[in-house]
């Protein structure tokens, strides 16, 4: 008894450990924001808010805010368009070359985002002097880039839905007098409708904090707000970064709570 | 509802072959089906009735062969436009919609105007008694209740050709006993041409008007049940049907006639039957004191209403089983008579046919009533 005891007690400390461990610097920043002196020093002298008005205020932040979301969120809409087909014939169709095709799609999510990043930059420079298109630094370069980060969640997520789907019921819609393409839409998409809520939310989330490879691939007068982060850590070090990051962070952890409640992320992740 | 008949059949298959890769799911199927009637394909699992059904509903194409409903022929028709609803055996409900969106699913990709829907909803959830379910989603009723919906969703379309996979499997056994009286009574209300699959000989006695035994993937047998349980056109069918199913045992020259090993003395067909095998009914067999073919107990099956003796026939290895009713506890070894019923059946050894119409001179010394040994 005693030893199933001692487990659970084990048990229960290391998850704690675990969770403080991931936990303690979104607390730390959480923290810093709201310190009033500009250079980070514990204890803190005081409290303030002027930091989140002048994240508000700093320009690079709000232009890089906006493009983020926009190339979160049209990358994400590609990226499901083209994963959501690709799974689909994944899990459905022996094609040839099946696994290595699968291997293929979810490489990106295990590539280092430096080497991603160097290989998109290559390949988009080779692309304009071929096709003397300018690729490079241009949104549509930007958003294809990160188009290819979302398509592993899509493709993953997407995948697993799938799997444990009863085909059944897209037979009983055909018989019961609806076409493919009313089949596809009436029951199939809603079907793995967790599953597509998720990948949208992890490649919406994959996109918008990507730094790496979009230090790579943006153009002047065009910054993501991870880079323009990056670029006003270079000169300063005051709580403006961390009450921006706890902007973030807010939106963020909403969206999944908003979520949630539709569908439950537990059960598909 | 109900479905004015037609004068043709109903359904009227021609030589149907399904072939996946190499294996023959479906090697020559002819059947026939009147208006109204209900019609089970049985079989073991792998005998190709799923796959029948499958091809009936256009969810499978059929590599040969041509389908015939009411007189037209859909075997190229997609599933939509063949006028035949369906009851799958994991009833395939749609979990994300409700129970009465799942009813009017069909009337809704028909294009059925939305007071007309109104109706035929509210009929179909109260023929099946589903009135008060049909805000729920799937996931929050009785696998009972889902086999309900899917019952309405079949009937709600009001096709005159109605195909049910295993509906009853995922349910317990009291449950399958309602829905199958239920399921009966509602193909006859709505005078429903019904093709039933199933691999519970019960279910389909019991059911069907026609009972088409599969085997291989070909129709062992078309007929209906009781012509089934009395005259088995293959050693196959006399095996399947029946609780126990019929004995056999192999016939060997002897003196005067066909005998069984072990026991020369008794001469139960024509010399030109050895070699072939006799069936009996385990029911029709008499346990006697006195005359009758001798045999020993080797096993005995207690079932409540009844018992099922096995017999080791004379000095022999052939075995009888013998149904007695009530409780019959004969150790094992006791020596017993068995009187055999004036019907015998007669198998061919090479092709497995049933051999019509053989003379049965020796019925006469089986045919007594008593019940000496179990009382």
């Amino acid at each position: 008894m005693n030893a199933v005891r001692f487990g659970r007690y084990a048990l229960n400390g290391a998850a704690g450990l675990s969770l403080g461990f991931i936990l303690l610097p979104l607390i730390f920043v959480t923290w810093l924001a709201f310190f009033r002196q500009e250079i980070p020093s514990f204890p803190p002298e005081g409290y303030s808010l002027q930091w989140f008005t002048a994240a508000a205020n700093n320009k690079p932040f709000i232009d890089g805010f906006v493009l983020s979301l926009e190339v979160a969120v049209v990358s994400t809409l590609i990226g499901l368009a083209l994963g959501v087909p690709a799974s689909l014939a994944l899990v459905r169709h022996r094609i040839p070359l099946g696994p290595g095709v699968s291997t293929l799609l979810l490489l990106p999510l295990v590539m280092p985002g430096i080497v991603l990043g160097t290989a998109t930059y290559v390949f988009q420079i080779e692309v304009e002097i071929a096709t003397q298109i300018p690729v490079m630094g241009s949104l549509g370069g930007l958003i294809a880039a990160h188009t290819l980060v979302v398509i592993p969640w899509v493709v993953r997520l997407v995948t697993a839905s799938l799997a444990g789907f009863d085909r059944s019921i897209e037979e009983a819609a055909q018989n019961l007098g609806a076409g493919p393409f009313t089949t596809f839409w009436r029951v199939t998409l809603p079907s793995i409708r967790p599953g597509l809520v998720a990948a949208a939310l992890f490649g919406f989330v994959t996109s918008f904090g990507n730094l790496e490879m979009s230090l790579f691939l943006v153009g002047p007068g065009r910054t993501t707000l991870p880079i323009a982060i990056l670029q006003y850590l270079e000169w300063k070090i005051d709580p403006t970064v961390a009450a921006a990051s706890l902007i973030q962070i807010v939106l963020i952890g909403a969206a999944m709570i908003v979520t949630d409640r539709y569908v439950k992320l537990s059960r598909v992740v | 509802m109900s479905f004015a008949s037609h004068p043709d059949d109903a359904i009227r298959l021609a030589d149907v072959r399904k072939q996946f890769g190499d294996t023959a799911a479906l090697a020559g199927v002819s059947l026939k089906a009147k208006p109204g009637s209900f019609v089970v394909l049985l079989g073991p699992s792998g005998c190709g009735k799923s796959t029948l059904l499958r091809v009936l509903a256009g969810l499978e194409q059929a590599t040969s062969g041509t389908i015939e409903l009411s007189g037209r022929d859909v075997s190229r028709l997609p599933p939509a436009q063949r006028g035949i609803s369906m009851v799958f055996q994991s009833y395939a409900l749609f979990p994300h919609l409700s129970v009465a969106e799942n009813i009017v699913f069909g009337l809704k990709a028909r294009g059925v105007p939305a007071a007309d829907r109104a109706a035929r909803l509210k009929d179909a959830a109260a023929l099946v008694g589903l009135g008060h379910l049909l805000e729920r989603r799937p996931s929050q009723l009785s696998g009972g209740q889902q086999q309900r919906v899917a019952l309405a969703r079949a009937i709600v379309a009001q096709a005159p050709i109605c195909l049910m996979d295993e509906p009853l499997s995922n349910l317990d056994a009291k449950l399958r006993n309602e829905m199958r009286r239920e399921i009966r009574a509602l193909q006859q209300r709505l005078k429903l041409t019904m093709v039933y699959v199933t691999h519970d000989q019960a279910e389909a006695m019991s059911m069907a008007d026609q009972v088409v035994l599969m085997r291989d993937g070909h129709v062992e047998q078309d007929a209906s049940p009781a012509e089934l349980y009395a005259r088995p056109a293959t050693r196959f069918a006399a095996t399947f049907i029946g609780t126990p199913p019929m004995s056999l045992v192999r016939l060997t020259a002897g003196e005067g006639g066909a005998v069984l090993e072990g026991a020369p003395g008794h001469v139960l067909a024509p010399a030109q039957a050895a070699g072939q095998w006799l069936g009996v009914r385990p029911e029709e067999i008499v346990l006697s004191d006195a005359e009758g073919l001798p045999a020993g107990i080797a096993g005995a099956e207690f079932l409540g209403g009844e018992t099922v003796l096995s017999c080791v026939i004379g000095t022999g290895t052939q075995v009888l089983q013998v149904r007695v009713p009530g409780l019959c506890a004969l150790p094992v070894g006791t020596p017993v008579r068995l009187r055999l019923p004036q019907t015998l059946h007669l198998f061919d050894d090479a092709t497995g046919r049933r051999i019509e119409d053989f003379p049965s001179n020796l019925a006469s010394p089986f045919s007594s009533k008593d019940n000496a040994t179990c009382r």
